[in-house]
């Protein structure tokens, strides 16, 4: 495998599962060409005139949209840790002893451990989407046959856009659907709340399959996705385990040290005069972004001030803020409990979003680059304020990358870490996969102190008066390696063999993940 | 020295935790054997980090207590040197008890920093000495002291690792500036205790079920004999706990029984049950026994502190507990969680009312002083000396809460 620096001076790959691939040229400055990908025309008189586009099941949908050796089949993850379908959907496509699927998820689970089994097998023949737990173990240990493509959930969308990645099959699992194929995330007995991830899907793939556990009379309304570009649809009992679909532990944090954190972000923004009248902000589901919201409430409140939007992964949390008057909006791209699905369902100004309109890098903008301020985690953060969400210190791939990337473009970019967990230092001298260019992190923030990024002097000016602790990221640094015993190994990995890749969001080449030795 | 008899395993010896659920510890198993060297099996979370770090610690603890040939497990959960080094040690003393040898990892320099009498003890956060895990971020929640405990919060087949780990802690944790306490066993077993804790610079020990004073001299005698054993100098203060009926009645002679006596403390779920009632937030039942003790303590000179508040969740009943405690005469509170702080030290804040009187009874010390008048008065009432204290203590700690500008006086003129 042939390898070439980037601009990070990092070792990329040229040819990727027997694709060329553009190294990353650095923020801003690879500038695509051409024309997006688009579908095949359809017509109406290949469709039934009755609208009823049900089959018996699964296996038949995708007998008739030609599955084949080889294909891309994507499905997304709106249903979490709860999901089934793409089990279903596996167990279904190895039963018709097909082969080599390059299997497109916006995300896996630690549910998905399941389809380990197939890519040991030659069912699935790699991975390109987000990997969590089991799946990017696997991966890691060189055991899938291609390389595995991580990717942001805007870069997901820009890859189907610009034709990176040509869906075949997309299998949408949708809480409730009508026989014509509308369908949405925020009614029925698996109600997940937005289904944005599928919306490229559904757009883009040459055949898109409905898979539902709630079917209903023609309209289903809201549709989020549109039965125009669906052309079967497949009822089944059940999608999946409920209590894991919203995931009910959405709970704000009891760490006291990660309290702490969270107070600092508070703080910081404020002194920073990012809380103001109309200012906009996006944290995470993690516990340390949900428990920055009742400090952020506070220090709203005491200053009489409003937000304009709040972009979600939206929680209870967020839609208090909804409901008390805090934000006129709450911009969502996942709901992540029965809370924010019943705000989204019931309050028009509980807006779903796509990766489209909030992330996607090859567009006219994206929301992204208006927010004020996000507050993101990160596995590991260097001197250089680069950041690490995929990987372990260890090396051990164990993580997608979400919309975490995308986010970094907000005015003012917050990483909110434990400067070390365990035995585990959290800044390094060099993350061990870059993420995210540190020139696009302005903050990073722990328990030991808030680091600004030294290009950000407009933040050093607005905080110097107050009574923040400050300090640089060697400094905490090093105070942390005193704690842990000294500076930490690197992971032993075998150089020669690159089981994944991470892409920046324009679609170059950011870093490479070896095999762990 | 007393000496408290443990159960011996000759075979093996073991210490620590080990599980899914465990963080930042370890858990230890040493056999002794009589070949084949030094054979270190470790399963750590942090292999590929500080693996051999690991290592080279066992092998030099190994190498201390002349241990040539062992057979030693260790299940690691990410625990930091000190817990390492302390299970290690207390899993061996299980073979070897009589060995008297300590393994002391280098004294961390950040650990030199000394107190004062009189220093400030709003906040206690009381960490249980078993449990490492919490040690080195306590000091980053900001408690004016921080309490390493060996007595209630630890079980009884846990407290020699405690010791150890409360020991190895003293000498490598940072607790950024806090006082250092340690609250020892109930005598005689927390003479005991004082070995593992008075050499490593501890500021105040806590001596629990306090009911006279000569439990209190007892402390100072072994103190004193640990200090021209290993040769220290640095002064050790006392904060007795008066957890029973029979502590309140003699609570004064507690507060006198040494001239390193800081404090009288309250331990008020023992004494609750002393007293056969139930604990309430209202306090009624114990009104009598802390204002006995705060009227003790401020006889006799030092500071009257209260006890914990347990509702680590209602953060306005603590509000409302700690601004009772300062209506009778308390200066601090105990805290069991480190979010418990900063509600304490706010509601410790002089008010404003408080520091305007203050600010008038200060100036007009001064006028008296610079006119040279013997009396101090204040409109028409006299100040005496003790109320001039007070206020004096007012206004430090409005500048230190920022509630007041360095310049005040300039202001004033």
């Amino acid at each position: 495998m042939k390898l070439v620096k980037n601009a990070l001076g990092r070792l990329v790959p040229i040819v990727v599962n027997g694709k060329k691939q553009i190294p990353f040229k650095g923020i801003g400055k690879y500038v695509p060409r051409g024309k997006k990908a688009s579908p095949p025309i359809s017509s109406c008189a290949n469709y039934p005139n009755d609208g009823n586009k049900v089959v018996k099941n699964l296996k038949e949908a995708l007998i008739k949209c030609g599955l084949k050796d080889g294909m891309t089949i994507s499905t997304h993850h709106h249903l979490r840790n709860g999901d089934i379908v793409t089990n279903m959907l596996f167990d279904v496509i190895h039963s018709m002893g097909i082969k080599n699927i390059r299997w497109f998820p916006s995300a896996s689970f630690p549910c998905h451990e399941h389809l380990i089994k197939y890519l040991e097998d030659g069912t699935i023949h790699h991975i390109e989407g987000s990997m969590n737990g089991p799946l990017g173990e696997f991966t890691s240990k060189g055991k899938m046959k291609g390389v595995g493509v991580l990717r942001s959930h805007g870069g997901r969308y820009q890859a189907v856009q610009d034709g990176e990645v040509h869906i075949d099959i997309a299998v949408i699992a949708a809480p409730t659907s009508d026989s014509f194929g509308n369908a949405n995330g925020v009614h029925g007995k698996s109600a997940c709340g937005g289904l944005g991830f599928a919306l490229v899907d559904s757009q883009y793939a040459d055949k898109v399959i409905i898979v539902t556990d709630n079917l209903v009379p023609f309209p289903c309304v809201p549709w989020q996705i549109q039965g125009n570009n669906v052309d079967y649809v497949v009822q089944v009992e059940s999608l999946g385990d409920p209590s894991k679909i919203v995931s009910g532990t959405t709970e704000i944090t009891r760490s006291p040290d990660r309290l702490l954190i969270a107070e600092y972000i508070a703080e910081f923004m404020n002194a920073a005069g990012i809380i103001k009248n109309g200012f906009s902000f996006q944290a995470g589901a993690g516990g340390t972004s949900l428990a920055f919201i009742p400090f952020l409430k506070e220090k709203m409140k005491a200053k009489g001030v409003k937000a304009r939007f709040v972009r979600g992964g939206s929680t209870k949390y967020l839609v208090e803020m909804l409901e008390e008057g805090l934000t006129d909006f709450i911009l969502d791209g996942q709901t992540f409990d029965l809370d924010g699905v019943r705000s989204m369902r019931d309050n028009s100004n509980h807006v779903m979003t796509s990766p489209f309109t909030s992330y996607n890098y090859h567009g006219k903008g994206n929301f992204a680059s208006i927010v004020d301020a996000a507050i993101l985690g990160a596995t590991e953060v260097d001197i250089n304020f680069n950041a690490n969400v995929v990987t372990h210190s260890d090396g051990l791939l164990l993580h997608g990358i979400g919309g975490w990337q995308n986010c970094l473009f907000s005015k003012c970019t917050i990483l909110a870490v434990p400067s070390f967990r365990d035995r585990i230092p959290v800044i390094v001298d060099e993350v061990t996969t870059l993420c995210g260019p540190g020139e696009l992190i302005d903050v990073v923030i722990t328990e030991r102190g808030i680091a600004i990024n030294p290009r950000r002097k407009d933040l050093l000016t607005a905080v110097k008066k107050s009574s923040l602790p400050i300090r640089s990221l060697k400094e905490i640094q090093k105070e942390v390696n005193e704690i842990c015993g000294g500076k930490p190994s690197k992971p032993k990995v075998d150089k020669n063999k690159i089981v994944a890749i991470v892409k920046w969001v324009d679609g170059t080449v950011l870093d490479s993940i070896y095999k762990i030795a | 020295m007393v000496k408290t008899k443990t159960k011996v395993n000759p075979e093996i010896g073991m210490s620590g935790k080990r599980g899914e659920k465990v963080r930042s510890d370890c858990h230890i198993e040493i056999e002794l054997t009589k070949r084949n060297g030094v054979i270190i099996e470790l399963n750590s979370k942090v292999n590929t980090l500080y693996g051999e770090v690991i290592k080279d610690l066992i092998l030099q603890v190994c190498s201390f207590f002349e241990i040539k040939n062992a057979k030693i497990k260790i299940e690691d959960s990410g625990a930091l040197p000190f817990t390492l080094a302390a299970r290690f040690e207390a899993a061996y003393k299980q073979i070897n008890f009589d060995d008297n040898r300590e393994f002391l990892l280098p004294f961390n320099r950040k650990n030199y920093y000394k107190t004062q009498k009189d220093r400030l003890r709003r906040s206690r956060l009381y960490l249980p000495g078993k449990e490492p895990k919490f040690f080195p971020n306590a000091g980053l929640h900001k408690p004016d002291g921080i309490i390493l405990d060996l007595e209630d919060s630890v079980a009884p087949s846990e407290k020699l690792a405690a010791r150890y780990l409360v020991r190895n802690a003293l000498r490598s944790v940072d607790f950024y500036g806090a006082e250092r306490m340690v609250r020892i066993n109930q005598l005689p077993m927390g003479l005991e205790d004082l070995r593992f804790v008075v050499p490593h610079n501890v500021h105040v020990i806590l001596i629990p079920k306090c009911e006279s004073a000569d439990t209190v001299k007892q402390v100072e005698e072994e103190i004193n004999i640990i200090r021209a054993e290993k040769n220290f100098s640095s002064e050790i203060y006392f904060m007795p706990i008066i957890e029973s009926a029979a502590g309140v009645l003699k609570a004064y002679e507690i507060a006198t029984a040494s001239d390193n006596v800081c404090a009288l403390t309250i331990g008020l779920e023992d004494y609750t049950a002393d007293i056969g009632v139930e604990r309430t937030n209202d306090g009624k039942e114990s009104f009598y026994a802390r204002s006995a003790i705060i009227t003790a303590a401020k006889a006799a000179g030092v500071q009257a502190i209260d006890s914990v508040f347990s509702d680590v969740d209602d953060f306005e009943g603590l509000r409302k507990s700690v601004i009772e405690a300062k209506s009778l005469g308390f200066e601090g509170k105990g805290c069991i969680h480190p979010r418990q702080i900063k509600v304490v030290h706010e509601a410790f804040a002089p008010t404003e009312k408080e520091i305007e009187k203050a600010k008038k009874i200060v100036v007009a010390f001064k006028e008296a002083e610079k006119k040279k008048l013997g009396v101090v008065s204040l409109g028409s009432k006299m100040v005496d000396a003790p109320v001039v204290k007070r206020a004096q203590k007012i206004i430090d700690l409005a500048l230190m809460y920022n509630l007041l500008e360095k310049n005040w006086e300039e202001k004033l003129q």
